[in-house]
């Protein structure tokens, strides 16, 4: 039942109208500012609410306008698109309060917030995009929406780091527009549909529809940071706290990671796109990534350089089980979409207060800091176990399917890959646990004086640590992540063929 | 018939501006007021006129009741509407930002040369004939030139002195061409002269060769753009603004209308329009590149800009879709908006900080913020990224391309869009950089007026990208570009 209503466009206004605003705003005023902001991202909150349950009652909603001659702008709020909307609008909120303790009394604020609102926006956009044509326009949209965030602070350093980001995204973007053109030209549209378009295509024109395949991966697998194309993410760290915590969690990397997902399930379709034989390889490059990350995150001090490169790793599971092209892999892959998003944010929010609040960067001066900052620790500790995938937390869940998913396919070797990749996991997060819990800080802390940061820093990581746990404890409750995934994997697979 | 449907629109809006010209020299107190008024009617006039062409469809006006061949028509399609809109809605705009120019000398002048530009602009999307064309095209390079020279220093004057060679010389060139139709066939009106056209004419592919050199050098096609970087940066902004954003479309213009109606390009001048075409985007984009100062980076980029229309040009030409001639309409809009608003932008910037010289920019406290925001919307469209109306245009460009299975000018395009970006992130980078500065950075600086133009010019290129559809739609009352030549409609 498709209905054609205006809820996407007002939810994508919540955050697209509001950016105007808050660019117009004069610096000083913060309250008001802060009051948009947080109007804005509750409205977004419940609107998704309300979305989410007219989209399990089987309701499909569409906005659609024509661009250029055959090409529609289309906003579609399927329930793919619902997962990835409902965990930017609560990520936002949650993200909107840390970044204004964060960035109390610094400078150009009015700048930040408007580049946060735009960038949120060009996310529920890409989640709701009806066509490859929406998603691209969205795509370019998240890139320069997000370049002003990655330099804030301005620097030469910040300046080099959002140079590397520009070349990389922007390099991206145009391969994402060229396999856009073509596939339009090759299949007449590019509209999402459950199990692809591409069919005839395929059975007429393989070696083009495989290039084709290569074109449109290497355009998203930019942003999901697929090993060769990752390098820009450990740079980018220079951003702000909220900024990193954003971009690892919801916007940047998630926003290739679901492209990879539109494109295999929508264009191309899963059944074709195997056929095509054009799954192993991906499945190779999912399976490098995650290696590769984990090894880089095991060598490096830096906390946040740390975080990243297990960001590397983490997405990959993503297209991991994307690639095994097996329904229960598929529903670990978009539950993991959701929790990784959780659990890295909190991390990242962790080491935002860990910088601000102590001055500790490294992962070698975290001694003592679990007494010192005793909340944000248990959540970063609790992100951690989760991550490893300590059963019930939510990172247990994906990888249990995952595996599963694996086996079923008869690739047996991805159990081997998870417990390895788990393996590294913990021995790159659990010294951080040992040092922050259990060795006393020797000396002097990096700044001295109890730690003065408010509880604007400190309850958001506490409220995502949170939901890392429920998401993995009431994993079977309705409306919990691994539920809607179930739903959406039973509309991609089991959906009779155009 | 003394009702408002009775007036001919097409007469009023070459007239208008004329007759303002005229008033604004002969009262230069009053210029700025008569200058403005001229601009805004003529406005309304090429909106009427628009309304009536898509009430009725193509019109066509003989002059004094004479109707071609003995007479002059002029003639009002959907590609001649969609280009007098275009001139009068950035016309204004840049008028608006005009008025707050204080040099006395240069406001007497101005308005009196802009206003017989418009003339002549308005003249050449008119035009149903070739001589008519040569002259308003001669109308509007006296214009411009004055314009050029208007800031009245010694290198005003010099770039001034070489643009007029440059264009009296590609005039000589297109009168050659015109003067070849007539001795031998005896007519200059396009319509009679499109029955005429057959393949392998030596006559019309010589007539076609001088008038391609003619316009290459007043519209600065590589390699004859010698002239454009020094003229266009060194004016003063509203200036720079028209010449870049409206005097070289004429020139573009009528290679469109000469491609569509006396002759198909060969092959082999395809391929070398192409190629020039291409080879202006590379240097233009890394001409820009290496520009010490922010209006001659701006004039840089004009000159790849139009490189990028010509391999429009050339990709309509090989295969003559009409897919890729509104692709290059297209990307003349984007263009005359985009760049409007960033010369405007760009003489913002120059007032506020007091230099335009990029390396230092970011080293003053003062950053006119909403000025750069401008800047920056432009950059967006001219770079081509969705949904602005450059994006629009490249997107028709190489969806052509791909489809006729020209994959070089795919390449090309994405290797110009690359070279821009790069070439505007030189300048944007900048404006987000604060370690450099020097002294205390100033608060946010608030809303000035004169940042309203440029801006609204900025966005007018970004919601044409949204309803890019009516653009084509309308490109097409009058099949201006059916894509088969030789045939009026």
């Amino acid at each position: 039942m498709t209905e054609v209503v205006l809820l996407p466009l007002f939810i994508l206004l919540t955050s697209l109208g509001v950016a105007p605003l808050i660019f117009a705003l004069p610096e000083r005023a913060a309250k008001l500012r802060t009051a948009i902001n947080l109007t804005a991202a509750a409205a977004k909150v419940a609107l998704v609410a309300w979305l989410s349950w007219k989209v399990s009652q089987g309701v499909i909603y569409e906005v659609q306008f024509e661009m250029l001659p055959g090409l529609a702008f289309k906003l579609q709020a399927d329930p793919l698109a619902v997962l990835f909307i409902a965990l930017s609008a609560v990520l936002w909120l949650i993200t909107t309060v840390y970044a204004v303790g964060y960035l109390e009394k610094g400078p150009h604020r009015s700048r930040f917030f408007g580049f946060f609102s735009l960038c949120v926006a060009a996310t529920v956009g890409i989640a709701m995009a009806g066509n490859l044509f929406t998603f691209l326009i969205f795509y370019e949209l998240l890139t320069l929406a997000t370049y002003p965030l990655v330099i804030h602070r301005g620097t030469a350093e910040a300046l080099r780091a959002g140079r590397i980001y520009l070349i990389y995204t922007l390099c991206g973007g145009l391969a994402l527009l060229l396999g856009t053109l073509w596939l339009y030209v090759m299949a007449g549209t590019t509209d999402f549909v459950p199990r692809g378009v591409m069919a005839e295509v395929v059975a007429e024109t393989p070696v083009q529809a495989q290039l084709l395949f290569l074109v449109l991966i290497a355009g998203l697998g930019v942003k999901a940071a697929l090993v060769p194309f990752h390098a820009w993410l450990p740079i980018a760290m220079v951003a702000p706290a909220p900024v990193s915590a954003l971009l690892h969690a919801v916007a940047v990397v998630k926003a290739g990671a679901f492209g990879i997902m539109r494109v295999v399930y929508e264009v191309f379709g899963i059944d074709v796109a195997q056929g095509l034989g054009v799954t192993t390889p991906l499945l190779a490059f999912a399976a490098v990534t995650i290696l590769y990350g984990s090894v880089r995150a095991l060598m490096e001090d830096d906390l946040k350089k740390r975080l990243a490169f297990s960001t590397v790793s983490q997405v990959s599971y993503i297209t991991l089980g994307v690639a095994l092209a097996s329904p229960i892999a598929a529903i670990g892959a978009l539950a993991h979409l959701t929790h990784q998003g959780l659990m890295k944010i909190t991390m990242f929010l962790a080491a935002g207060n860990l910088a601000e609040g102590l001055g500790v960067k490294k992962v070698s001066q975290l001694d003592g800091t679990g007494r010192q900052m005793p909340g944000t620790m248990l959540a970063f500790t609790l992100a951690v176990l989760a991550m490893i995938g300590l059963p019930p937390l939510a990172g247990f869940v994906s990888k249990w399917y995952l595996a599963s998913g694996g086996l079923g396919s008869g690739q047996g070797w991805v159990i081997a890959l998870l417990i390895g990749s788990s393996l590294l996991n913990a021995l790159y997060f659990l010294p951080i646990v040992h040092r922050a819990w259990f060795r006393d800080a020797d000396g002097a802390p990096a700044v001295p004086g109890r730690p003065r940061i408010g509880w604007l820093l400190t309850a958001p990581p506490i409220a995502t640590a949170t939901l890392v746990v429920v998401a993995g404890v009431f994993a079977n409750a309705p409306f919990s992540p691994l539920e809607w995934t179930r739903f959406i994997v039973a509309r991609e697979y089991l959906e009779p063929l155009p | 018939m003394a009702d408002l449907a009775g007036i001919d629109w097409a007469v009023a809006a070459v007239l208008l501006p004329l007759i303002g010209a005229m008033a604004c020299f002969a009262v230069p107190r009053a210029a700025a007021t008569i200058g403005l008024a001229a601009v805004a009617v003529t406005g309304a006039a090429a909106l009427a006129l628009g309304l009536q062409v898509a009430a009725e469809g193509a019109l066509t006006v003989p002059l004094g009741g004479w109707g071609a061949p003995l007479g002059i028509d002029l003639r009002a399609d959907g590609l001649s509407v969609v280009m007098l809109v275009m001139t009068a809605g950035v016309g204004l705009l840049v008028s608006l930002s005009a008025l707050g120019e204080r040099d006395a000398r240069r406001r007497r002048y101005f308005w009196p040369l802009w206003l017989l530009l418009l003339t002549g602009l308005n003249g050449v999307y008119l035009s149903g004939d070739l001589f008519n064309l040569y002259v308003m095209i001669e109308v509007i390079s006296i214009a411009a030139i004055g314009l050029t020279v208007l800031r009245g220093n010694l290198a005003a004057l010099k770039a001034g002195l070489e643009y007029l060679f440059a264009s009296m010389v590609g005039a000589i060139l297109f009168l050659l061409a015109v003067g070849l139709v007539y001795l031998n066939y005896g007519r200059l009106d396009l319509s009679g002269l499109a029955g005429i056209a057959g393949a392998g004419d030596a006559v019309l592919a010589a007539v076609l060769a001088l008038t391609l050199v003619g316009m290459a050098l007043k519209t600065a096609l590589f390699p004859l753009h010698y002239w454009l970087p020094a003229a266009h940066a060194g004016a003063t902004a509203p200036a720079s603004a028209l010449l870049s954003a409206l005097v070289v479309k004429a020139s573009l213009y009528i290679v469109l209308r000469l491609f569509q109606y006396l002759v198909a390009p060969s092959e082999v001048m395809v391929t070398l329009i192409g190629a020039l075409g291409a080879t202006a985007m590379l240097w233009g984009g890394i001409q820009a590149l290496r520009a010490p100062r922010l209006k001659l980076l701006v004039a840089w980029s004009t000159v790849a800009q139009v490189g990028l229309i010509f391999v429009a040009f050339a990709r309509a030409g090989a295969d003559g879709t009409a897919e890729s001639w509104k692709a290059a309409a297209l990307i003349m809009l984007a263009h005359a908006l985009a760049k409007a608003a960033m010369f405007l932008a760009a003489g913002r910037i120059k007032d506020e900080v007091g230099h335009d010289e990029i390396a230092r920019l970011d080293r003053s406290p003062i950053r006119p913020t909403l000025a750069q925001f401008t800047f920056a919307l432009a950059a967006i469209s001219l770079i081509g990224l969705p949904p602005t109306a450059g994006f629009a245009g490249k997107w028709m460009l190489m969806e052509g391309a791909i489809a006729a299975g020209y994959w070089h000018w795919v390449v090309v395009t994405l290797v110009g869009t690359l070279l821009s970006v790069a070439v505007f992130s030189r300048v944007l980078a900048g404006f987000l950089r604060f370690d450099r500065v020097r002294g205390p950075l100033g608060e946010h600086q608030g809303w000035a007026l004169a940042d309203a133009p440029p801006l609204v010019l900025a966005l007018g290129a970004l919601g044409l990208g949204l309803i890019a559809v009516q653009v084509l739609a309308f490109l097409e009352i009058g099949a201006p570009l059916g894509g088969t030549t030789g045939v009026w409609p």
